[in-house]
């Protein structure tokens, strides 16, 4: 395996390379209504059927901020640590398409809503050598626009202003990122930070999280340089492909003698390349100026109050939390990545099993069985307090570790508690040593030769009497008992 | 028959509900005057079945004792505010044929304060204009004549000129304008009649095509003082649809005014006694200034230093933000659709080539240009630091003074196609206007008396923000003082 610590380098005809990476994210702000108008927002309703007055830009429509939309963006800000600026404006983003009635995107320029942050990341989960903070440059608040549609006539293409209005947070981060890694790492933490937060569902296949990939070349240790803009990239898959291509075809350009071009490139997943959209000299003259129809947003103490009281936990904390309960770093990890398996862990502790006992169980048999299944944690058939009374079981005694594994397929097939299974189906461990005695000694009997062997010296031969005696007592007995037998009569 | 054409908003009223007449004959009267002067191009669309209506509503709500503030009051709407199912063009070709399925604030306001609606009225395209000739529908024609014998077809000034054109005839009591540079003050001047903006966020602009918004804002026409403030305190009022609308109550001007003066001082503005205004004006002027004396108040010299970068500057910011504003004209969802060549592109060229009229063109052009890159900060951005610098101007001259006298215009109105060719010249009408609404105050214009040609001319009065009461009384005192009633002739 790579070492995640050490610096990541394109070896091309000339020499290494380095790649320098930001992003910006777009995510779609989780409210019920859009930015300026009161319109739905659900995904996936039929075309048009969510488009208000101010969002078809009728005549004399105007906009009025959405509130909720400001709050979520300001919590997200307080999440990435990043500085709210209280004071804010809307500017107008001006151009023309078909997908955008008004003419022009309600943006913010020149005063953003939020300003610098950090996102911290591991390029390796198992490496607390991989920490990395990567810079928030800006978190602006603007409106999406709708969507065309060209399949529906021959000449003609169709306009959907559904999602026309709805909000965005446009997370710009610093050129911070210097491997795909590196960005995948960022893109997911983001993504999880969203999630906590609530404020984006960040869900990529709906697009309601995209991002703008930019990508530059140096030699280690150069100034940067030029770089390219590749639109609207849908996945973190597709992110990390967009920047090893560009790096690559960068180089090429550079190793060929020629300059890279500033310009807006388009991703082509299917052909797994990046073309050119357009050129600098070709980009549009977006005339930016201050919204004359709103008036400048400013935030008081109390809102301000409000959003942080809102704000849940964060990743970051938790792990923190995790680890000083006992569990591993990695474990602290895995089980903060998603909010809903965090939430649903959170809940298993509040039951007062072993946070170290739990986190194990979680990883290996819960993740196992809900990959098996193929369905999320939200979707798990054995709720957390069914679990914790399945780890309970097996922290007194009740039943063994390999019982409890029996009895947590059949939980997962039936739906029922564990002290039920367990007492339904006889499954509870023994501690009797009248039978457990009984069973060593005719083990023994029929076994003489090994007992001599194992006499002799061949210790690792205590191995298979254990073996022998639990498959006797049809796995139920107290393997400690067994042992502390064993040894008693071997001698 | 009584002739209720020639009476005020409050005399109306007040016959009304005396029962001297029904709503009804004040609605049918109206509409026969509308019918009978479509010579004057004031009307775009005429509504008499919307009048009637309202009228038989207010003659049962004078049974039932439900009146409203407007009952029985008939009113004309200029086609820039937004009436539900009827025709709102904004005086353009790229809306025809639009009807909003939605009533602007500001209209439905009045509706529910019991008036009827005469008709749409004729104005400039887009409001961008100051003598109706850049309407779609082409040019409203003044009822006023020179007394020089000649018959030269006059503008009402614009934008608001198919308002001020139909107060002026006696095609409506009252009606709607709106002044983003002078529209509503400089046609009133131009008619003979009374007009005032309101400052600015009194009233909604939810509903009102926009122009530029940040200098946008309507506001009453009508024969006196008292009908403005009657029309006001039913058109403003706060509206959650418009951010910049201010939240606060609707004061009751029409019970607060009086022509009393008495230890007011009126700041008198250096910088509007400006080369080349003809003497007329200025002797105007001064005549005001002692009207105001003689209703108690004291006349006070003051400087408004920055008053020469107000045209330019707001030569820069209203084009800036109606080049953006009028980017929804595109053909794709509703009024004028040309196909073009070319796909989406083509579409825009041609749809936008043949809708907006020249005028419209040439601002949407200034605003891109002010606007684009490498000219923003030295246009836009250092318009918006002498906008800033302006209403410092107005701040600190409140302090020596509680109100603003000057002339409303630099010139009685002029002969249609007289400025047609010379948009400088054109622009120069707004001089005294423009400073105004570049700090967002009210003003308003009433008329003083008539030139050497027979033609009126008005006199501004500026307030503190919010001080709408304040200006109402010192147009009142002037009213008083000149008693202004001459009417035009009528020859059409």
């Amino acid at each position: 395996m790579a070492d995640a610590t050490a610096p990541y380098r394109i070896r091309g005809e000339t020499g290494e390379w380095e790649v320098v990476i930001g992003l910006e994210v777009h995510a779609q702000v989780t409210s019920n209504a859009k930015l300026f108008s009161r319109a739905a927002t659900a995904f996936g309703a039929e075309p048009n059927t969510q488009v208000s007055l101010v969002d078809a830009a009728m005549p004399g429509m105007l906009p009025v901020p959405n509130r909720e939309c400001i709050r979520q963006a300001v919590r997200t800000g307080m999440a990435l640590a990043a500085t709210i600026n209280r004071w804010s404006r809307f500017d107008r983003k001006n151009y023309f398409y078909a997908d955008l009635p008004q003419g022009y995107q309600i943006s913010q320029l020149y005063h953003p809503l939020v300003g610098e942050g950090t996102v911290h990341v591991l390029t390796d989960e198992k490496d607390e050598g991989s920490a990395k903070a990567i810079g928030i440059e800006r978190i602006h608040v603007e409106q999406d626009a709708g969507k065309l549609m060209h399949d529906q006539h021959p000449t003609m293409s169709y306009v959907d202003l559904n999602r026309c209005g709805v909000a965005l947070m446009e997370i710009v981060s610093k050129p911070d990122m210097r491997s795909p890694a590196e960005a995948g790492a960022y893109l997911r933490k983001l993504r999880a930070i969203l999630r906590y937060v609530g404020s984006c569902d960040g869900n990529m296949e709906e697009g309601s999280m995209r991002a703008d990939v930019n990508v530059s070349v140096r030699r280690p240790g150069d100034p940067f340089g030029t770089r390219t803009e590749t639109k609207n990239v849908n996945s973190v898959r597709f992110v990390q492909a967009v920047i090893e291509h560009e790096a690559r075809r960068q180089i090429e350009v550079l190793e060929e003698g020629g300059a890279v071009l500033q310009e807006t490139r388009l991703y082509d997943p299917g052909r797994q390349e990046t073309r050119s959209l357009r050129s600098k000299e070709d980009a549009h003259d977006y005339r930016y100026f201050p919204d004359p129809d709103l008036l400048p947003l400013e935030l008081d103490d109390a809102f301000l109050a409000d959003c942080r009281a809102s704000l849940p936990e964060l990743p970051d904390a938790k792990r923190k939390r995790f680890e000083l309960m006992g569990m591993s770093a990695y474990n602290a990890s895995v089980l903060t990545a998603e909010v809903e398996t965090a939430s649903w862990f959170d809940v298993l502790l509040s039951h007062g099993v072993d946070p170290k006992q739990a986190a194990n169980w979680v990883v290996a048999e819960l993740f196992g069985a809900l990959n098996r299944l193929g369905v999320s944690i939200a979707e798990c058939p054995v709720s957390p307090a069914h679990a914790a009374e399945l780890l309970k079981l097996v922290a007194d005694g009740t039943i063994s570790g390999s019982i409890a594994k029996t009895v947590f397929e059949k939980m997962l097939e039936s739906g029922d508690p564990a002290g039920a299974i367990v007492e339904g189906e006889g499954l509870r461990q023994t501690s009797d040593t009248g039978a457990i005695d009984a069973e060593i000694e005719r083990i023994l009997g029929a076994n003489a030769d090994k007992v001599e062997q194992y006499r002799a010296g061949k210790q690792q031969l205590f191995g298979f009497f254990v073996g022998q005696t639990m498959k006797a007592m049809a796995g139920k007995a107290n393997p400690q008992v067994v042992n502390e037998r064993l040894r008693a009569k071997l001698g | 028959m009584t002739e209720l054409t020639r009476r005020t908003i409050t005399e109306l009223r007040d016959g009304f509900r005396s029962g001297d007449f029904s709503a009804r004959e004040i609605a049918e009267q109206f509409n026969a005057a509308v019918a009978g002067a479509r010579a004057l191009n004031a009307y775009t669309v005429e509504t008499p079945n919307d009048a009637l209506a309202a009228a038989d509503t207010a003659d049962a709500a004078r049974v039932s004792g439900d009146l409203q503030p407007l009952s029985g009051i008939p009113l004309g709407i200029k086609d820039l505010f937004a009436t539900a199912g009827v025709d709102t063009t904004a005086g353009s070709n790229i809306l025809a044929g639009f009807k909003p399925p939605y009533e602007s604030t500001v209209s439905g306001n009045l509706r529910r304060a019991g008036a009827g609606m005469l008709g749409k009225l004729n104005m400039d395209e887009f409001a961008m204009g100051s003598s109706n000739e850049t309407s779609a529908y082409g040019p409203v024609l003044s009822p006023w004549k020179r007394n020089d014998g000649g018959n030269a077809a006059l503008t009402p000034g614009g934008s608001s000129g198919g308002s001020a054109a139909a107060v002026a005839a006696g095609l409506a009591p009252g009606v709607t304008g709106t002044d983003t540079g002078g529209s509503i003050r400089q046609p009133a001047a131009f008619t003979g009649i009374s007009g005032i903006k309101p400052t600015y966020g009194r009233c909604s602009r939810w509903g009102i095509v926009a122009f530029a918004s940040s200098l946008d804002q309507a506001g009453p026409m009508a024969r006196t003082v008292r009908d403005c403030a009657i029309l006001l305190e039913a058109m403003a009022g706060f509206d959650p649809k418009d951010s910049t609308s201010l939240d606060l109550a609707v004061p009751r001007w029409e019970a607060g005014l009086s022509s009393d003066l008495k230890g007011k001082r009126v700041g008198i503005p250096t910088e509007y006694r400006i080369k080349g205004v003809p003497d007329e004006i200025n002797a105007l002027w001064d005549q005001g200034i002692e009207w105001l004396r003689d209703a108690g108040a004291e006349p006070v010299e003051i400087s408004l230093p920055h008053t020469k970068y107000a045209l330019p500057t707001y030569y820069i910011i209203a084009p800036a933000e109606a080049s953006s504003n009028l980017a929804r004209y595109d053909g794709v969802r509703y009024g004028r659709r040309e196909a073009g060549e070319g796909g989406l592109e083509g579409m825009y060229s041609a749809t936008r080539a043949a809708g907006f009229g020249a005028e419209v063109k040439r601002r949407i052009m200034i605003g891109t240009y002010v606007l684009s890159a490498g000219f923003y900060d030295a246009y836009f951005n250092k318009a918006q630091r002498v906008r800033a610098l302006i209403k410092q101007d107005f701040r600190a001259a409140f302090e020596q003074c509680d109100l603003i006298l000057t002339p409303t215009a630099p010139s009685a109105a002029f002969g249609l196609g007289e400025k047609l060719a010379d948009p400088i010249a054109m622009y120069l009408n707004d001089v005294f206007a423009v400073p105004a609404s570049l700090a967002g105050l009210p003003a308003m214009s009433v008329p003083g008396g008539l030139d050497d040609l027979g033609l009126p001319l008005g006199l501004q009065i500026i307030g503190r923000e919010l001080d709408e009461q304040g200006v109402l009384i010192a147009g009142l005192a002037i009213e008083e003082r000149a008693g202004f009633s001459a009417r035009p002739e009528k020859w059409w």
